[in-house]
């Protein structure tokens, strides 16, 4: 008998060490049945921005009485949320880059968002070409950004007008030796096509030719035009073996120190750097990154930051108040500017915050000409292959030859 | 002791005659009174009952942890595996009999958790086309196709909505913007209301005969809500959030009959369960796809696709190359470190040993980024004490470059395992040798290695195979690079872990689980093999030795 009651004690010792564990916090989470709404709503985006978002989100939580939860993943986002989304566990709205669009689509992860006329006419124009996938408007976009040439005023008081204007004026600080470097465009050993690709189109080079409704077409690879492979010459004439503008040595890692240790006059970088540009203790300014003297205008790459309702989230109306009509309105997206300073891309926002700081409309222009990173899924095999072409040119290797390969690999990856 | 009693006991309890079920019993209660004494003797212990208890706890509490998000997304299967594995270990703590399965249980269990079934899942994804694209069911790639085809119906207002009730039913109380004309909308059609009090911003604040929801209880229905939708002759009028609604129509639709989407502005896209899309006639696909077997063709592309066998064996010879040198370099080191510091006569050990450890206990990650950024052509370290040179971006300075790092992040683990298995090697031994007349070397290479070796053959078995995939070094070095200018699928440091990754589109954030599953069990195949001649000829050194 005694074994019975000492077996007894433990099984209940244990249930109760069980649901005090547990009972807590578990219980009132689990009684209302999570199928019917559960007047939850759950948004996940990045630390950076999980702090900047989470006043705005419980604002709307008190406003429709309903409890929000701001989730930030640190890495990984895009996978972590197509993946929790299919196996049941992902949030009601997501918040992103619009280059994840085709992805998020073809795996059914996303639900297109219903904007009015009047609400599409308020945002950029070019925020709304960004989040457009397929004909259908995926995403409400708050912010714009796109890279520019950022340049140290008291070395080069005027901007250059022109690539060639540009790099004389980096070679003869370089001979005069207030620089060590022409140009700090981040590249590294493996190569950056999205800072190099205001240089690649302004040489005339493209990723993509066009469907008949003027989104990048996959089926098109134009990497190996013959405009592309005279691009990627001029590349290589501005690489290791030519100007020594283009550098393998240069990269995420050390392309914005080096400006702001004023190893070089000039940086091609977004408005993510101006926290540390600011601090540099010198005067800058931002304009577009100029053409080459015969040629194109340089296009950027444009993102967009948009918020997304996921497709199997728990409370799909509540999200979709909170995309199509609440981050869409002009106080709450003033708000967000103010929290994090980025470019907004609904209109009224950013005329509103022109005056108060200049660099973010500056980022702005330099866009202007800019084209939305194509959104498509076939957009994943763009970037090794091409970043290889890229590197093998800047190291003084032969164009058309990097280009056929980097065209054959890309073909090979979307046709898998 | 007492592990020895219980378990001689069962093993030699009698079992008499064929009808035995008296004696059985019998002999299970003589068998009881063994343990119960055995148990009397324990419960006089109250740390026993408390450990015990918490441990039980720990169990019962991820049970219950567990059960909710399980019931929740309808997993009756690993439902019942948690039930059954907490109903087993409490079983098997609370009795006083299976003593040995008391210590092996729970290793089986972790062996089994993160050990068998990441294979055989792995094993499992590496026949299906598992990844982006092929994500889930069909029948959900259907409603992602539908639901994402719906657009708002050419001119139709945009309206405001307000959520109502009327005799218990929802009701969308819907206003024209341009008009303020205000209709209820059910799942009959739209009506006409009149009289109804609109606000500025289009809400509707009273209505005759029905009962305006306040907006904290309507976002409580929320499922209610997205599923109501109220038919149209353009479509049907659906909710955009709680505020607002459209009339929307669904432009593709799924044919049962022909297994096909279409569209009214004449597409067709039939489904293809080989491929696991709905294609058109052009062979063009819908951007969603679902997940089908595909038997042994991510075998069959891994052995005849040229892009990828092509570099198959290049790749693998490197992959040896890499792991041998790392183990080998390594333990060398190792080694050398250890002996020094083993001497008798050196002076302050423990200093030297803290700094030797220092490696190993600073983040791998960030060491490794440091690293790069040392072999840095032209603002690097290395280049400004060896002069500028392309360390990364040229293919035997990378190979080398990616050794010496591993070296410097791998010699800490190995000087450690070493000094420990030196401490094991009785000195009288190596005394002997000495005065047998044996060099310090021959000393060392006919009495301390072996002995040493015995200990360390399954550590340096096991730190083959984990640099044979070592991912982390590959990647965040040199990923993969440098790269012919012909050749972007691989470069000349790829490990084949680090080529699957970019083979399976990781790289690109369009992953193809299927066909990363199927690599993995070619490298699980060559790892595996070579463990296990490794192991096989260890043991054979053992019989030598000892």
């Amino acid at each position: 008998m005694r074994i019975r009651t000492a077996g007894v004690i433990a099984a209940a010792g244990l249930l109760m060490l069980g649901v005090a564990a547990c009972g807590g916090t578990n219980e009132p989470a689990a009684t209302p049945s999570k199928d019917k709404g559960n007047g939850k709503l759950v948004l996940w985006t990045d630390p950076t921005r999980a702090p900047v978002l989470k006043p705005f989100a419980e604002a709307f939580g008190k406003e429709n009485g309903v409890t929000v939860e701001v989730k930030e993943i640190s890495e990984n986002q895009q996978q972590t949320f197509i993946t929790a989304s299919q196996q049941g566990s992902g949030p009601d709205i997501m918040v992103g880059a619009h280059d994840w669009i085709g992805n998020m689509v073809q795996n059914g992860a996303i639900d297109p968002v219903q904007l009015t006329a009047d609400q599409k006419a308020a945002f950029h124009p070019n925020a709304i070409k960004a989040v457009t996938f397929n004909g259908q408007i995926y995403g409400a976009p708050y912010a714009m950004e796109n890279v520019a040439l950022i340049r140290n005023t008291d070395l080069v008081p005027t901007a250059p007008a022109t690539i060639e204007d540009l790099i004389k004026a980096g070679k003869d600080l370089k001979a005069a030796k207030k620089v060590q470097e022409i140009l700090c465009v981040p590249f590294g050993a493996a190569g950056d096509v999205y800072h190099t690709y205001p240089l690649f189109s302004a040489a005339g080079g493209s990723l993509f030719g066009t469907t008949a409704s003027g989104d990048p077409d996959p089926s098109k690879v134009t990497v190996n035009t013959p405009e592309s492979i005279a691009a990627l010459e001029k590349m290589k004439a501005l690489g290791e073996k030519g100007e020594g503008a283009i550098k393998t040595s240069i990269g995420n890692e050390n392309g914005i120190p080096s400006f702001v240790q004023k190893k070089c006059a000039f940086l091609i970088s977004g408005p993510w750097s101006m926290n540390d540009v600011k601090k540099a203790g010198f005067g800058f300014d931002i304009s577009a990154v100029p053409g080459f003297a015969a040629g194109g205008q340089a296009k950027p790459f444009l993102g967009v930051q948009a918020f997304y309702v996921a497709a199997k989230g728990k409370s799909k109306v509540l999200a979709q108040e909170f995309v199509a009509n609440y981050v869409t309105n002009k106080d709450v997206a003033l708000a967000l500017y103010k929290a994090d300073p980025r470019p907004a891309a609904l209109t009224a926002a950013a005329d509103a915050v022109k005056a108060l700081d200049p660099n973010a409309e500056k980022f702005v222009q330099a866009g202007a000409n800019g084209i939305p990173m194509p959104a498509i899924p076939a957009m994943g095999a763009i970037w090794g292959p091409m970043a290889n072409a890229e590197v093998a040119v800047v190291k003084g290797g032969d164009a058309k030859t990097a280009a056929e390969a980097a065209a054959k690999a890309i073909t090979a990856e979307i046709n898998k | 002791m007492t592990t020895e009693v219980t378990g001689a006991g069962s093993a030699s309890s009698p079992h008499p005659g064929p009808s035995g079920q008296a004696p059985d019993q019998r002999s299970r209660g003589g068998r009881r009174g063994d343990a119960e004494q055995v148990r009397r003797t324990r419960e006089l212990s109250t740390g026993f009952i408390v450990s015990r208890i918490a441990v039980l706890g720990i169990v019962a509490a991820l049970l219950i942890y567990a059960l909710p998000p399980l019931i929740q997304t309808e997993a009756w299967t690993a439902l019942v595996v948690v039930g059954v594995v907490t109903a087993l270990v409490a079983y098997l703590y609370l009795t006083p009999r299976h003593i040995p399965a008391k210590y092996l249980v729970p290793g089986t269990i972790f062996l089994i958790a993160f050990a068998i079934v990441p294979i055989v899942l792995t094993f499992v994804t590496a026949f299906t086309n598992f990844g982006d694209g092929h994500r889930g069911t069909k029948e959900e790639a259907i409603r992602a196709i539908e639901t994402s085809s719906v657009t708002q119906v050419p001119g139709s207002p945009e309206y405001y909505l307000t959520i109502a009730e009327r005799d218990g039913e929802m009701v969308f109380l819907l206003v024209d913007p341009a008009t303020k004309a205000v209709q209820a909308g059910t799942a009959a059609g739209l009506t006409p209301v009149d009289g109804a009090e609109v606000s500025l911003t289009g809400k509707v604040l009273t209505a005759a005969g029905y009962t305006v929801i306040p907006t904290a209880q309507a976002a409580e229905r929320d499922a209610e809500i997205a599923a109501f939708s109220v038919p149209t002759p353009g479509g049907a009028v659906k909710a955009t959030g709680l505020s607002r609604a459209f009339e929307g129509k669904a432009d593709k639709s799924y044919d049962a009959a022909c297994d096909c989407v279409t569209s009214p502005s004449g597409g067709r896209w039939v489904a293809d369960e080989v491929e696991g899309y709905f294609v058109d006639a052009e062979g063009k696909h819908l951007d969603q796809g679902w997940k089908v077997d595909v038997g042994f063709a991510n075998f069959t592309k891994a052995l005849t696709d040229p892009t990828i066998s092509g570099h198959f064996l290049n790749v693998l010879i490197w992959n040896f190359v890499f792991a041998l040198s790392a183990v080998a370099t390594t333990f060398a080191l190792g080694m050398i470190v250890a002996l020094a510091l083993h001497s008798p006569r050196v002076r302050g050990t423990k200093f030297y040993r803290i700094l030797l450890i220092l490696p190993y206990a600073m983040p791998g990650f960030a060491m490794l980024l440091i690293w790069r950024d040392m072999f840095n052509t032209d603002f690097g370290l290395i280049s400004k004490l060896f002069g500028v040179h392309d360390w990364l971006g040229t293919p035997t300075t990378a190979r080398l470059g990616l050794i010496v790092i591993n070296l410097w992040m791998g010699f800490p683990y190995m000087f450690l395992v070493i000094t420990g298995a030196l401490q094991a090697v009785p000195r009288e031994l190596t005394d002997a040798a000495r005065i047998d007349g044996a060099s310090a070397w021959a000393g060392f290479r006919r009495v301390t290695l072996p002995l040493v070796l015995v200990a360390l053959t399954p550590l340096l078995i096991s730190s083959f195979g984990f640099n044979f995939n070592n991912f982390n070094n590959i990647k965040l070095v040199t990923n993969g690079g440098p790269y012919a200018i012909d050749n972007s699928t691989v470069g000349a440091t790829d490990l084949l872990i680090s080529y699957t990754y970019r083979v399976a589109g990781f790289d690109s954030g369009v992953a193809d689980f299927g066909f990363a599953a199927a690599i993995s069990v070619f490298i699980f195949a060559i790892v595996a093999t070579v463990s296990t001649v490794a192991f096989w000829r260890s043991r054979a050194q053992e019989e030598v030795y000892s």
